[in-house]
């Protein structure tokens, strides 16, 4: 076993921040949704439009930092993509019952499976973009109608929010369970707050 | 040091801390009659006169505005009449309503509120100048009373009239004392529609002639309150009030109409603009769908109980002493009357909500109608989707009344009048009320009658809470809310897609179950691993 520094500073505040806006955006949004009452529907509605800027903020901040920084390229993969995909995903289907070690290894260089680099790729550029979006359009509804828009796209506008919403979920679930999957149950939760991970020795 | 603080600076000071707010205050010059009126009415000789009836009064009010009664001739409140564009014709004189039915053939009782005098019966001269009842509106000392039988005519002579007792009113003074008109002017007849106070609207009581911060945001009395009065909503020009229910206006796009103004200055966004909520900009938003009114208004009949429900075919029942039956209810409100059925009052109670384009649909006696549901007296025309249409608040009135089974169209009953005459209230025939009354509008009646559930939709405007006490969004954005039934339309909080939710239930079931199956088999192979390498 050994230690590698897998992610950066700004990377764990940046993670950080989006789970707990996520977080906030789910129970909010929910609530405006009719599934509970413990905020009250306006404070409900007022916390989601903040977070929901937040977000906004914090996705272009991210963006900012892997342009600038370079480390967007974690998110390339050489080679058949699929190929490597399938291999991740037998893994986890297959050899994680056998102890079998992971098919790729974590370092510095590149710490991402390439299951997790599309997963990633995908809810950052179109999960979580897509879902910024119309809530945006949802809520300057009035604004955009006056600019043009059919009146009649509010119903399917929010509908697909909260399908968004509901895949998010979803991804929220499965993501936190994929952190008990690494050298230990706690390896990958303890890297996300301290950025060294243990690894499996090569 | 000290002697000099206290003989001179402080002193000096008190004396400048004084006068500074003192003179600080911008001076208005005292608000007394001569800042009211160029007129002093006691000054006038035509005013210090013994009248003997009203229309004398008239007259003497007619010396000097000569123009008067002929702009009160153009107004609906003279008429009760109001052409409407689809060729019906409306107004108090032509509506069905299922409070007392009809106005015609009851006369002398129902023209008790018209600004005239003698409006008995249909041979009412409706181009006499002399009969235009100034004082109804303009009485400023509160005594001027019309009685509630009198074809519009106060009490010339102490008279007792339906176990009252309407003291003589004194013409001379009430004419010396004109004002214009106050809430009390306006309530007296608009206060007690339906015959007593706070039955017929919902939203017009005599609690709103001092009302309470809460009662009335605009109109409360109390100190550094607004006390406004009607007419500086319903600002009149010529005698006309504008903002009639007949021909209201569901959406004002004009906005404010100052410094240009349109023809509909009662609106809320007459005063208060198209974008009012600065704190929430959200709440603009709704303009487009929401009246005001919705949000403004949540509760009507506030502090006095109003009528919901008015059965005219219990009518008619006696004791067994042959008399009159009265039941009331713990509060005093009446629920049976011999001479009028069974009632309903409620009060401090939500409005229905309805989409409403400032089209009212109306049922006239000249409409025929499918009798085998509820007959809509009238109703708000508009709906979803529509531009026009804005979700309004409305106290709907539900009764029964007489129809013509066979011609399938609504009567009017003759109710008031001598025994003998076919009015119910004193020969309880409907078969005599109902031909007396169609005879006398000359109507059409097959003979045969029967009584059909009716409801009569009322706009709400008035008893406008201060916006502490607005509606909040949960109101209508929850399932079960105030918005339950309106449907048409995706309101956020209320609505679902099953589609969405049947997708979002099976990808969230789907993960978690997927997950714990997924840790069970890595714990119980992970075990029988350990077991093989300890065996």
């Amino acid at each position: 076993m050994r230690k590698v520094y897998l992610y950066a500073r700004f990377q764990r505040f940046w993670h950080w921040m989006q789970a707990l806006i996520i977080f906030a955006l789910l129970f909010s949004g929910m609530e405006i949704h009719g599934l509970f009452k413990l905020m009250g529907y306006e404070a409900a509605f007022h916390m989601h439009n903040y977070f929901a800027m937040g977000l906004l903020v914090f996705i272009l901040l991210a963006f900012f930092w892997y342009i600038t920084t370079g480390d967007f390229r974690q998110y390339l993969t050489e080679g058949n993509l699929l190929d490597k995909i399938l291999m991740q995903a037998r893994y986890y289907m297959n050899g994680i019952f056998r102890n079998e070690p992971h098919p790729f290894k974590k370092n510095e260089i590149s710490r991402l499976n390439p299951l997790q680099r599309i997963t990633y790729l995908m809810l950052t550029l179109v999960g979580l973009p897509a879902q910024i979006i119309f809530g945006f359009i949802y809520y300057y509804f009035n604004e955009l109608v006056a600019l043009g828009m059919s009146p009649g796209l509010l119903e399917p506008v929010a509908h697909i929010h909260t399908l968004l919403a509901y895949l998010l979920v979803g991804f929220v679930i499965m993501h936190i369970y994929m952190t008990t999957t690494g050298h230990t149950l706690t390896s990958n939760i303890k890297a996300m707050v301290t950025g060294w991970e243990e690894v499996e020795d090569d | 040091m000290h002697k000099l603080l206290m003989t001179r600076f402080i002193p000096v000071l008190l004396f400048l801390l004084i006068t500074s707010t003192a003179t600080a205050e911008v001076y208005h010059h005292p608000v007394d009659k001569i800042t009211k009126s160029t007129a002093d009415h006691t000054k006038f000789p035509q005013l210090k006169k013994n009248f003997k009836s009203g229309p004398e009064v008239t007259k003497a009010c007619l010396e000097c505005h000569t123009e008067a009664s002929r702009q009160i001739h153009r107004t609906k409140h003279w008429t009760w009449e109001v052409p409407m564009k689809d060729g019906k014709m409306l107004g108090k004189q032509h509506v069905v309503n299922n409070f007392c039915i009809s106005v015609e053939g009851n006369e002398p009782r129902c023209t008790s509120c018209h600004i005239g005098y003698g409006w008995k019966d249909k041979k009412f001269d409706f181009a006499s100048q002399e009969n235009v009842d100034c004082l109804a509106c303009h009485d400023g000392t509160g005594t001027y009373q019309k009685l509630p039988a009198g074809a519009g005519h106060p009490a010339y002579q102490t008279t007792t009239q339906e176990k009252k007792t309407y003291k003589k009113v004194d013409l001379s003074h009430i004419a010396q004392h004109v004002q214009n008109p106050d809430r009390h002017n306006c309530g007296s007849c608009h206060f007690e529609g339906g015959g007593a106070d706070a039955v017929k609207h919902g939203d017009l009581d005599n609690t709103l002639l001092k009302p309470d911060h809460s009662l009335d945001v605009h109109m409360a009395s109390g100190k550094g309150e607004l006390n406004m009065t009607c007419t500086d909503c319903h600002k009149t020009e010529g005698h006309q009030v504008p903002g009639s229910r007949y021909e209201p206006t569901a959406y004002d796009r004009h906005g404010f109409d100052y410094p240009l103004p349109d023809d509909f200055p009662t609106t809320c966004s007459s005063c208060h603009g198209n974008a009012p909520h600065s704190a929430n900009k959200k709440l603009n938003d709704h303009i487009d769908k929401v009246a005001c009114q919705t949000c403004h208004i949540p509760q009507i009949a506030k502090q006095r109980a109003t009528k919901m429900w008015w059965d005219w075919s219990k009518a008619g029942k006696f004791d067994d002493k042959g008399k009159m039956i009265v039941k009331k209810d713990s509060t005093g409100h009446p629920t049976y009357l011999t001479k009028k059925g069974e009632f309903r009052w409620e009060k401090n109670m939500p409005p229905e909500y309805r989409w409403f384009n400032g089209q009212m649909n109306y049922t006239t006696f000249l409409t025929t109608f499918d009798d085998r549901g509820i007959v809509q007296i009238n109703h708000p025309d508009g709906k979803a989707g529509d531009p026009q249409s804005r979700i309004w608040p409305f106290k709907v009135h539900r009764g029964k009344q007489p129809y013509d089974t066979q011609l399938k169209r609504f009567v009017k009953p003759k109710l008031y009048g001598p025994k003998g005459s076919g009015a119910y209230w004193s020969d309880f025939s409907w078969d005599k009320s109902i031909t007396a009354g169609m005879e006398n509008a000359g109507l059409k009646y097959s003979g045969k009658y029967d009584f059909i559930e009716t409801e009569m939709y009322w706009p709400i405007s008035h008893m406008v809470s201060p916006k502490e006490e607005a509606m909040g969004c949960v109101e209508c954005h929850a399932r079960g809310g105030r918005l339950e039934s309106l449907g048409g339309f995706y309101l956020p909080g209320r609505d679902v897609n099953p589609f969405v939710e049947i997708i979002g239930f099976i990808v969230i079931a789907g993960t978690l179950l997927g997950v714990i199956g997924h840790s069970i088999k890595r714990y119980t192979t992970q075990k029988n691993m350990e077991q093989e390498d300890a065996g």
